[in-house]
């Protein structure tokens, strides 16, 4: 899986919510120099947003962390991100993917992580408990 | 996100306007809420039509309205659901509780 690396931007933000927008927009226009199609771009959004929302509620339920993204442009015209934080962390990466899963209450409806991987393709989810989680995705964009 | 309050011929109609992420819908569910205490419709049409984005944060709103509604015995209908909408409430089987457009 070793792909030479054509851009990067990395970017730490506070886990407030309002930040969830700012950075999928982000992940947008860094995308666009793929020239996505709209669907693409929705879906690279979607998870963006998923993964970000759960370091804002799950990672730091009661306090203001940092979020890292890093957006990796890889040759063969493939997205990589990562969204890490130094929040909580989780017990049983299996059971949290699992859909429906959630320990958010009645705000929440587990369907984060299967969104993610099914609208990249590609996830996977690092985590030590109280240390904090890392989750990464990929996928291949453009009409070639 | 903005919501917009309605009369329609079956009752009351929400409008989302917007991006429904969780930032959003924490304010705009509380919001509806309160509305749906004062003006208790038994019919809730949800209209999505207006929506550019929406995650995971929506599937809860709707599950939310849902059971409120059907809590006072009404019915919650959804309409104009944008494909990327369709897309998130399909997954987590929102359908199979909520009638959405085809
Ligand atoms: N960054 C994180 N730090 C700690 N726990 C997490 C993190 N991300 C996810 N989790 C745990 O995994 C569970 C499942 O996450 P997932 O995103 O699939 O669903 P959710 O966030 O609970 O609901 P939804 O995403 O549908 O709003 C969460 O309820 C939480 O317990
Ligand atoms: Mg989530």
């Amino acid at each position: 899986m070793k792909k030479k690396i054509l851009n990067t931007l990395k970017l730490s933000f506070p886990s407030r919510s309002a930040n969830e927008a700012l950075a999928r927009s982000i992940a947008a226009a860094f995308v666009s120099q793929l020239d996505p199609t709209m669907e693409e771009l929705c879906d690279v959004k979607t998870a963006v947003s998923e993964a970000v929302t759960n370091a804002v509620v799950h990672a730091y339920p009661d306090r203001v962390g940092t979020i890292e993204m890093t957006l990796r442009l890889l040759e063969g015209g493939e997205i990589d991100i990562s969204v890490r934080d130094k929040g909580r962390g989780i017990e049983n990466i299996d059971l949290a993917r699992t859909p429906t899963y959630t320990t958010g209450g009645a705000d929440r409806s587990g369907m984060g992580f299967t969104i993610m991987e099914s609208f990249m393709g590609y996830l996977r989810v690092l985590s030590t408990p109280g240390r904090g989680t890392s989750v990464r995705m990929r996928k291949k964009l453009g009409h070639e | 996100m903005r919501v917009e309050y309605k009369t329609n011929h079956r009752g009351t109609e929400v409008v989302l306007w917007g991006e429904l992420d969780h930032h959003a819908a924490r304010t705009a569910l509380a919001e509806i809420h309160a509305w749906l205490d004062q003006t208790m419709p038994m019919h809730l049409t949800l209209n999505m039509a207006r929506l550019s984005f929406m995650d995971s944060s929506g599937i809860a709103l709707v599950l939310s309205l849902y059971k409120r509604m059907a809590a006072l015995g009404g019915i919650l209908e959804i309409t104009d659901l944008p494909p990327f909408a369709r897309r998130i409430l399909k997954a987590a089987g929102v359908e199979k509780l909520v009638s959405i457009p085809a």
